[in-house]
């Protein structure tokens, strides 16, 4: 089980929650538990060839999963993988 | 005995030897520069010195010579305006074991005269003393940092939510020059947030709102309003007025556009963007820390990234921000403590939890990576997504 911190742009697709948790002991275990959960994310994070998109950026705990194992990073239940894609507004 | 100052002065000229102008002059220039001391008061000082003197007033001789001549056999010229009080001085030098003092006959009156370059110092005005003290309080700040934020050009991507707080504390703090970027116009619905603007200026150029403003406040800076959008055309030759880009903008294609013009010019970047009830900042330091495209090589199609204008924002968000911002902005024009190089703050206002993630410079970086060919390009075609993922029926 992990903790994982839902960025608003996908507070939608999780019923407005901001964090919730799910099972699974890899960063890719734990967004297909996700995804099981709340399949409006996969949508919006995944091509259709079934890649997450280059503008999604995870992060376990505050590093860079790009720069560990990226979806085999190992994650525990102490652990929270935040999803950061990027946010525009500087408020027109 | 009594003694007059004539007299004292006689003694003085006896054990003190004199230099001569042209002498000194000639051996400044040619690099071989004794210390000059230069021992007239303050006012003196600031009207104009000889340059690379340091400044020791005659009454705090005796207290700070250790400072600036550790050794006894150290050469020292002593200055002042006319050569008199650098003789009295020199024999104050002498009784203290300074063995190599001499005075400069005629002082700095005659430097000047004979046509020497002199420097004359930048300093406070005592109406900038006061309306700065608490500044000069600080010893990270103080006069000499305060003097380089009078000096400082900060160029701010728009007059919006971000940019409103932002610049009005740069305002406050003294930044000496503030450029504002913006095309828009007031409307009714920005001042929920945008504070620098009020409601009988609905309708005026935010730039323009925001340098009446800023005016009101603080007669030392001067505003720049730009009155239209950035695009690759100007971009560069607006940045080659200003020190640091505050990013205020709203939308991706002037967000990439400035990391790239940033890392071309060399110029800090300080970045934030919000949405509902979220905040991200960080600042890009070109080639030093990460940039924008290191952290997000391409931005999400628009579907994913709703501006503040679809999704809403929280009014007091870019208040936390922007103002987060301008802390940042100063620490980088003072060169104290540690920006948030190389970290991505994230405040979320529902829960008051402040997460930091740790920014890393991508090797591969098409814009600041070792192989990057950085140009730039049609930013609003390429965050539409042409030629980079399938454009949405």
């Amino acid at each position: 089980m992990s903790k994982v911190r839902i960025p608003p742009v996908l507070r939608q697709a999780t019923g407005g929650s901001r964090e919730v948790t799910v099972a699974g002991g890899t960063v890719g275990e734990v967004l297909e538990a996700l995804y099981e959960e709340y399949p409006g994310v996969r949508g919006q994070l995944v091509t259709e060839e079934g890649e997450l998109h280059r503008f999604v950026n995870l992060y376990v705990n505050d590093e860079d999963a790009r720069l560990m194992s990226w979806l085999d990073t190992e994650i525990g239940e102490r652990d929270t993988l935040l999803i950061l894609p990027a946010m525009a507004g500087g408020s027109r | 005995m009594a003694q007059s100052y004539q007299d004292l002065l006689a003694a003085a000229r006896e054990h003190v030897p004199e230099v001569q102008v042209p002498d000194l002059a000639a051996r400044i220039a040619a690099g071989d520069r004794p210390v000059v001391i230069d021992v007239r008061e303050q006012a003196e000082w600031d009207e104009g010195h000889i340059p690379g003197s340091v400044h020791i007033p005659r009454s705090f001789l005796e207290s700070r010579i250790g400072g600036v001549a550790r050794e006894h056999d150290a050469e020292i010229v002593l200055s002042c305006a006319s050569g008199q009080r650098s003789l009295l001085a020199g024999a104050t030098l002498r009784a203290m074991g300074f063995a190599n003092v001499s005075s400069l006959a005629g002082g700095f009156s005659r430097w000047k005269q004979n046509g020497n370059h002199y420097d004359v110092p930048q300093t406070l005005t005592a109406d900038q003393r006061a309306r700065y003290s608490r500044h000069l309080l600080i010893p990270e700040v103080g006069e000499e940092g305060q003097l380089k934020l009078l000096n400082s050009r900060v160029l701010m991507i728009g007059a919006g939510g971000l940019g409103s707080p932002a610049a009005y504390y740069l305002a406050a703090a003294g930044v000496g020059t503030i450029g504002i970027v913006d095309d828009d116009v007031v409307d009714p619905s920005n001042l929920q947030r945008q504070i620098i603007h009020t409601t009988d200026r609905v309708g005026m150029n935010k730039g323009e709102s925001a340098k009446i403003a800023i005016e009101a406040l603080n007669p030392d800076v001067a505003v720049n309003v730009h009155p239209f959008r950035v695009d690759k055309h100007n971009i560069l030759d607006l940045l080659a007025g200003y020190d640091l880009i505050l990013d205020g903008a709203d939308n991706f294609p002037t967000r990439y556009l400035l990391n790239d013009a940033a890392l071309m010019t060399r110029t800090p970047l300080v970045h934030a963007s919000i949405l509902r009830f979220e905040g991200h900042a960080t600042v890009f330091t070109p080639y030093e820390g990460p940039c924008y495209r290191c952290l997000f090589p391409e931005p999400p199609p628009p579907e994913l990234a709703p501006a503040c204008g679809e999704a809403g924002v929280l009014g007091i968000l870019p208040g936390v921000m922007g103002n987060l911002q301008a802390n940042e902005a100063l620490k980088v024009l003072l060169g104290i403590g540690e920006p948030l190089v190389g970290r991505l703050l994230i405040y979320d206002a529902l829960d008051m939890a402040f997460t930091e993630l740790k920014l890393r410079r991508d090797p591969e970086c098409p814009a600041c990576g070792p192989h990057a060919e950085l140009e730039f390009k049609d930013y609003e075609a390429w965050c539409a997504g042409v030629g980079r993922h399938p454009v949405p029926a």
